[in-house]
């Protein structure tokens, strides 16, 4: 569990424009990224509700199982999202991977993001040797960069 | 017949910001449109043109996806819990070739274009 603090605001009244993130889960990501490359990997962090604070990351099967397609299965899905209600959680990251191209969102992407209260984090896995990850808001087919502020909650421990 | 149904954040804009709504129907299609009469234009942001369901969004009966139970045809009683969450699915793939991979045609989809490798 992450114990990190929100980074210090630097924008005007926009609380999103910087997604905060505890090392550890980032990690945890770009392992998951790499352990199913080339297929597309993805997954959530939930957080507390309205916290903003991804603490609790779920590494979702791709029912895919496609090098250039993603998509939860819709039983998991369920299974967690009603996990996420129990604890007063919400999806605060949702993460997936592309293995061929880089870290920005495709037309796909956009299209079906459907948690406009989300940060929309992509991890691209193309460098065998370096991984480019990138956040954003999508929200009315709208894409909006923003900074990933990493934080290691380790140094608290 | 009173049926429970939970609306996604997405969604709640049609819904006077109400997580949570009740409605009546005798099937999937029915209770819908007994939605859409109190909440005008979430009918469309459930069905698609051809009167099919939406891939943006995974509709389930208590415990189970409705494409298992019918889709549409789906059949309620009173007491059911519906919940609706948006599908979360992405990925580099083109969107016309994602919209043929998911079995929907992509003219009913927005921004329909072909874009093999868009990233």
């Amino acid at each position: 569990m992450s114990v990190a603090t929100p980074g210090s605001p630097n924008s005007h009244g926009n609380v999103n424009s910087v997604l905060t993130i505890d090392s550890a889960i980032v990690d945890a990501i770009v392992a998951h990224a790499r352990r199913d490359h080339p297929d597309e990997a993805c997954g959530v962090v939930a957080g507390p509700i309205g916290s903003d604070l991804p603490t609790r990351l779920i590494p979702m099967d791709n029912a895919a199982r496609s090098m250039t397609f993603y998509e939860f299965d819709s039983m998991e899905q369920l299974r967690v999202w009603r996990e996420m209600d129990d604890n007063d959680e919400e999806p605060v990251v949702i993460y997936h991977s592309h293995t061929a191209t880089e870290a920005y969102p495709s037309r796909t992407d956009i299209s079906f993001a459907g948690e406009p209260g989300a940060h929309y984090v992509l991890v691209s896995t193309r460098e065998s040797d370096s991984e480019e990850i990138r956040s954003f808001r999508i929200v009315d087919g709208v894409v909006t960069e923003e900074e990933i502020n990493i934080v290691d909650a380790t140094v608290d421990a | 017949m009173a049926i429970e149904v939970r609306v996604p954040t997405i969604l709640r804009s049609y819904t006077g910001g109400a997580k949570t709504v009740e409605g009546a129907g005798e099937t999937l299609s029915a209770l819908i449109d007994d939605l859409d009469a109190k909440h005008n234009g979430l009918k469309g942001r459930l069905i698609t043109p051809e009167g099919g369901l939406h891939r943006f969004v995974n509709i389930y009966v208590n415990d189970e996806d409705v494409r298992f139970l019918g889709a549409l045809d789906a059949k309620l009683s009173d007491g059911d819990s519906i919940t609706i969450l948006p599908a979360v699915a992405g990925g580099a793939l083109g969107f016309a070739a994602a919209a043929a991979l998911l079995g929907s045609s992509p003219a009913n989809r927005p921004a329909a274009a072909l874009v093999p490798t868009e990233g």
